[in-house]
């Protein structure tokens, strides 16, 4: 659908000096097939990779198509990923589950990763997402693969639409808040609580569509899975996208999972995305040292403060799941305050680790057996009751999790009470059956 | 000018669980509806009229990606929704499905019940010329225009007026994003475009 010759946009570009780029103008103008972008700009992208699950996919996505007469622009740039409805639990779900696989099937997809763990986590274990890429996703979390240097953002099913026919889709150039941490997080402490005090600080819209870029010593000393969890709740935040600037712990992760990258490859990609020195961005300081384990109180994310602010809250479920709050760096946080211990009485504690190959790194290590012999129900392998779709909470229910959202009637009946805090507070928590700091389990 | 529309006044921070709770996401979009925003405002989905707008508080649509949070919306016929301000994704969403949404700083002065006019206007940004109501045709698709091969800066201005006569400035809309509106949404713009080839 591009009629113009790009060729002649970039020697005009190329006589005009260029200004220095924010990382995510760097991406922006490589998928758009320009020299630099300005803020503002509405430019049209190129797609490297297109992601959707059981609930935004192909039984959203077949009857548009066909309504169409279009086939999907590259089979082999798209991931469906099946986590939302398994495990089914009733007949509408069965239904949607059986659809998604027959639709797999039918349109010859290539990269089907079905009941294997939640789409954010899978995608960047299998090595889909790497630095340079721009990436949407049918869903809202989407902004996690900006944690490996990829521009990947959510959109909505008939977006997606738009997406699989075309290969392309539009983006304004946004501006850059950088979430700028110094000073070295106290042991207890994580990329949660850093992320709820962020949610706090900015509102849950602060983000304001614009792309928000974590920087400072604090993040690059935070392992991958901790940097997921920033780019993942960007999305609380309201950016559009979470970026981190790829360094040695992105490309070591990236070795695990991907045998082809050549060392040409990983020196370029070092140099390249990063945001020039002066480039226009607007920076917001923090002090991770001084940072306390933070909990959200119900129903917004924004709710949160320091767990010092808070008296006495007691719970009946402590949950350790989702995208966001149950890699495998989480249940190695939560097994740090659980192994030995058991789980009050008066607390149902709750795991569904992200992924199925992360549930067997746990195992062999001995994470996962600390957090069943504490008394940890295993959940699948699955959105479970963080999306609210299948498995949810009871009425009155009074819930500490490690999930991302606590809006009302998310995650079960408007009765339901949900905290957020880190896998780290939420194991404390189920220990004491209340609201616990997991520093008194770390002296 | 157009036709009047009651004004049904929400509160800030209106997320997509309450548009489209997660519980009824299984459902077709004509089922999710009638439980739309039952969370909070129970007499909504029932009452609410064809043609009536939303007024909400800041940060409307914040949360999922799921676009039934939209659908819902144009479902039960809201023309507009009026806020100071969207979440990103469901902004994308809305105009994807052929809801209009109009950004006004000053939304808060408008009350419940309260019947509104909404203004449109058509004008170029480089000329900075408005004409009034010239926006369908005007343009041949949403990736066809100059710079990248999709947006020539041409955008529509809208004012909301009250009854008391109070006149409210909106954010101008890029045309590419009003003939998502005109069309009925992106399907109907790509169906459109598939024809034409």
């Amino acid at each position: 659908m591009m009629t113009q010759d790009k060729n002649s946009n970039l020697s005009t570009l190329k006589n005009e000096k260029l200004q220095p780029q924010s990382l995510a103008q760097k991406l922006i103008a490589k998928s758009a097939g320009l020299e630099q972008v300005s803020v503002g700009d509405i430019v049209t992208c190129k797609v490297d990779l297109a992601m959707f699950h059981d609930s935004s996919g192909p039984r959203r996505l077949k009857p548009m198509l066909e309504s169409l007469g279009a086939k999907i622009w590259d089979t082999s740039k798209v991931v469906l990923v099946l986590d939302h409805y398994v495990p089914a639990v009733d007949a509408q779900s069965t239904q949607i589950v059986q659809l998604t696989r027959d639709v797999a099937k039918q349109w010859r997809l290539p990269n089907v990763i079905d009941s294997e763990g939640i789409c954010h986590v899978v995608l960047p274990e299998r090595g889909h997402l790497k630095p340079g890429m721009l990436c949407v996703g049918g869903d809202s979390h989407s902004p996690t693969g900006g944690a490996f240097g990829a521009y990947m953002f959510g959109i909505g099913a008939t977006e997606m639409l738009g997406v699989v026919v075309t290969g392309e889709i539009w983006v304004q150039v946004p501006k850059t808040l950088c979430m700028n941490w110094g000073g070295t997080l106290q042991k207890g402490v994580s990329a949660k609580d850093m992320m709820l005090h962020m949610i706090a600080k900015l509102g849950m819209n602060g983000g304001d569509y614009q792309a928000v870029e974590f920087c400072g010593q604090a993040v690059q000393k935070l392992n991958m899975q901790e940097r997921m969890t920033l780019s993942n709740m960007s999305a609380e935040l309201g950016s559009q996208v979470g970026l981190i600037a790829p360094d040695q712990v992105t490309i070591e992760y990236l070795k695990n999972t991907r045998a082809d990258l050549s060392d040409e490859w990983v020196k370029e990609a070092l140099e390249t995305w990063h945001s020039d020195p002066k480039s226009e961005c607007e920076v917001f300081d923090f002090d991770a040292s001084t940072l306390s384990p933070q909990v959200a109180a119900p129903h917004s994310p924004a709710n949160s403060s320091p767990i010092e602010s808070y008296g006495e809250e007691r719970f009946n479920v402590a949950y350790i799941g989702a995208c966001t709050g149950a890699k495998i760096e989480d249940l190695r946080a939560a097994a740090q305050i659980l192994k030995g211990r058991k789980v009050s009485n008066s607390v149902k504690l709750l795991v569904a680790p992200a992924s199925a190959r992360e549930q067997r790194i746990a195992q062999e290590e001995g994470t996962l057996q600390a957090l069943t012999e504490a008394g940890a129900t295993l959940l699948s392998n699955s959105c479970g009751a963080c999306a609210g779709y299948g498995f949810a909470f009871a009425e009155h229910d009074r819930v500490i999790s490690s999930t991302a959202r606590n809006f009302k009637g998310r995650m079960g009946p408007s009765s339901v009470e949900v905290f957020l805090a880190s896998p780290q507070t939420v194991a404390a928590s189920a220990l004491r059956g209340e609201l616990c700091d997991p520093r008194e389990y770390l002296v | 000018m157009s036709p009047s529309s009651k004004v049904w006044r929400l509160p800030k921070d209106i997320d997509t669980d309450n548009l489209a709770p997660g519980a009824y996401m299984k459902l077709p979009v004509a089922q999710i509806a009638k439980h739309t925003l039952e969370s909070i405002r129970a007499d909504f989905a029932g009452g609410v009229k064809p043609g009536d707008v939303i007024v909400a508080g800041p940060n409307f649509g914040i949360g999922s990606s799921r676009e039934q949070a939209a659908g819902v919306l144009v479902e039960l016929g809201v023309r507009a929704v009026i806020a100071p301000s969207f979440s990103g994704l469901f902004f994308r969403n809305a105009f994807n499905l052929g809801l209009l949404l109009l950004t006004c700083a000053q939304a808060g002065l408008i009350n419940e019940e309260e019947t509104l006019q909404i203004e449109q206007q058509m004008s170029d940004l480089s000329s900075n010329e408005a004409s009034s109501g010239t926006h369908e045709g005007a343009h041949d698709g949403a990736n066809d225009g100059a710079h990248d091969g999709a947006h020539d800066g041409a955008v529509h201005t809208f004012h909301i007026v009250a009854p008391s006569g109070l006149r409210l400035e909106c954010k101008p809309i890029p045309d590419f994003l009003m003939q998502m509106i005109d069309h009925g949404g992106l399907l109907n713009v790509l169906k459109y475009k598939y024809k034409q080839n």
